[in-house]
């Protein structure tokens, strides 16, 4: 219990790099991440694998839908892993720091710009869809058997789609983080979420809708319809599918137009 | 020499609250917002300990929250440390420690993690970070705490471990937004000694607090302020030697004070006179002797003194002719 642990103040301060905070910022998040991976799986990749069980085993089984469903099926479980993993990692946590506990304040006074602060929110929730959507893989590929058509010759074109997507819904997490407040985060699930995950095109090909073509159009709005559809055109080509180039281009769009208006939000959350 | 802290003209306007469920407030007059800083002028010295004093609503949390760049100032300027805060944000963040009002541990991490990753976003490697965690603990007095989850450390505990945390990236500016709210009195005598100690190595403190007796033990200065004011500024002995007319008697009456005010200001050894509502506050240098006289004037006035107290000259004293409110109000 020394009386000289508390240190005089330091005469200079020593410069650190914005790379360097920014790197201790994605720590954090990981090691958080990694302290509740039983919990996020749970949460984020339990119903997308109660959906391949139903739908991807008991169903073909039972003969009500044939065994090529399983290549329809795949790509959109992984996108709606992928993306409800994005979605919540980034807007769960920011949701109950902003309106009551304040605990990203310590962050919020670490010597990087605001919006970087953000944006290092956005880059972890990416990396905890892609890491969602890679242990949904195997076991998918587990429950459904062989999967005709599914193919990995297109790895990079799976990793464009994956990152892109990522960053779609982490910056729809961004915006959805800072704009909801605590009472409504339910409501936010059953009214945007639940019918994204319905009606993005992930447990059936977007070109199925010809047969409902205002569904079919109506559809383009929701984000996920373009990662389910990019990872059908990348994992299993076989499938009709929307070009690769038009999902990426809009990926892009999306990312850039939630990421603005989610960045201008965090900065108003974040300075009163 | 350049203050540790200077701000000019310093004013924040907080846009109208749309609190929920406030549909008839869009029917209504647009409410103009709140202000909470009015044109505040402040200079705190380097290795000064300086109190910002008021009571809730003050703006004391707004100018804390405008001088580390967590509140966005309306108009006016402000520097920490010759760094202006709005153009240069993150040099401001390098030389300041914060200990905000409400413990706001990182709960994803637990004690120790605490400090080494605000450490590490100060860019003190784990190596050095880690022996500097360990004293800090120590001297603060929840070292065995430190692999705890934060929940299961105490109210008094968290508030140290904020403390920690704002030291360890040595700031040589540390602010406390109302730092002994809520802790017991032996918490916040422990808490008194470490800001001393803190005080005596030489760094600037500034610390907001609505305790007139925390403002007189530990501040060399003091700045009073009030609805965004300042309303006066100076030591502790200095600011009390402006109190007015020694001691203040205050009765608590059945009704309107006015009736009684204006009889009681005619009476001889009276510095002045204010009623509040009930209250009657009578400034004088005689002391007690006064009471008697001021009974009866209420009661010649059909009122029946409930309640009377007696304020020796000091910051209370000093507070309530500045502010016309009680510092705890």
């Amino acid at each position: 219990m020394s009386a000289t642990v508390l240190e005089a103040p330091a005469t200079a301060e020593a410069g650190v790099s914005t790379a360097a905070v920014f790197g201790a910022l994605l720590r954090r998040d990981v090691r958080v991440a990694m302290r509740e991976l039983p919990g996020f799986l749970l949460r984020t990749t339990l119903q997308p694998v109660l959906f391949v069980v139903v739908f991807g085993y008991l169903l073909p089984k039972m003969g009500f839908v044939s065994q090529g469903y399983n290549s329809a099926l795949l790509p959109g479980v992984l996108a709606v892993s992928l993306a409800m993993a994005a979605i919540q990692a980034v807007a769960l946590p920011m949701v109950v720091d902003f309106a009551a506990t304040r605990e990203i304040e310590d962050r919020l006074l670490a010597p990087i710009p605001t919006w970087l602060v953000a944006v290092e929110k956005i880059v972890a929730g990416m990396l905890q869809g892609i890491f969602s959507a890679l242990f949904v893989l195997p076991i998918a590929r587990l429950i459904m058997g062989p999967i005709p058509g599914l193919t990995l010759a297109h790895s990079g074109e799976v990793l464009a789609v994956a990152v892109l997507g990522a960053a779609a819904f982490s910056t729809l997490g961004l915006l959805l983080g800072t704009a909801v407040s605590p009472q409504h985060i339910g409501l936010m699930f059953s009214t945007i979420v639940a019918p994204m995950i319905f009606f993005g095109c992930t447990y059936y090909p977007w070109r199925g809708l010809d047969a409902v073509p205002a569904v079919k159009y109506a559809v383009l709005v929701n984000p996920l319809v373009y990662v389910a559809e990019g990872m059908r055109a990348s994992l299993t080509p076989g499938v009709p599918h929307m070009p690769l180039p038009v999902v990426l281009a809009m990926l892009v769009l999306l990312t850039a137009v939630f990421g603005a208006v989610g960045l201008r939000m965090f900065d108003r959350r974040a300075m009163g | 020499m350049q203050g540790a802290i200077e701000t000019v003209g310093l004013r924040k306007l907080y846009p109208a609250p749309r609190a929920p469920g406030s549909r008839f407030r869009k029917r209504a007059q647009p409410s103009p917002g709140v202000l909470a800083l009015e044109g505040l002028d402040l200079r705190v010295e380097p290795g000064e300990f300086f109190g910002l004093l008021g009571p809730n609503g003050a703006g004391k949390t707004t100018t804390i929250g405008i001088l580390t760049r967590r509140v966005r100032a309306t108009a006016g300027e402000a520097r920490v440390d010759g760094v202006e805060v709005s153009a240069r944000p993150v040099e401001v963040r390098r030389r300041i420690g914060v200990v905000p009002q409400r413990p706001n541990p990182d709960r994803g991490l637990n004690v120790v993690e605490n400090l080494l990753f605000h450490a590490a976003y100060f860019g003190i490697p784990r190596a050095a970070a880690l022996p500097r965690a360990q004293g800090l603990m120590e001297r603060l007095g929840f070292a065995d705490k430190a692999q705890a989850r934060t929940d299961a450390l105490s109210g008094g505990q968290q508030q140290r471990l904020m403390i920690a945390r704002a030291l360890i990236h040595e700031p040589r500016v540390l602010f406390l937004d109302e730092p002994t709210v809520g802790l017991d009195p032996a918490a916040r005598q422990e808490l008194w000694a470490i800001l001393r100690e803190l005080h005596a190595q030489g760094r600037t403190i500034v610390m907001t607090t609505h305790y007139m007796e925390e403002a007189d033990q530990l501040c060399g200065r003091i700045a009073i302020i009030d609805r965004g004011r300042l309303l006066a500024l100076d030591t502790p002995a200095g600011l009390r030697a402006t109190a007015p007319g020694g001691t203040l008697i205050e009765l608590s009456l059945d009704g309107d004070a006015g009736a009684a005010a204006e009889a009681a200001s005619a009476l001889a050894g009276v510095d002045r006179v204010e009623a509040r509502g009930a209250v009657l506050r009578v400034f004088t240098p005689r002391g007690g002797d006064l009471i008697p006289a001021l009974i009866a004037v209420a009661e010649a006035r059909g009122r029946v003194v409930k309640d009377i107290q007696l304020a020796r000259p000091s910051l209370e004293t000093l507070f309530i002719s500045l502010t016309g409110r009680k510092l705890d109000a």
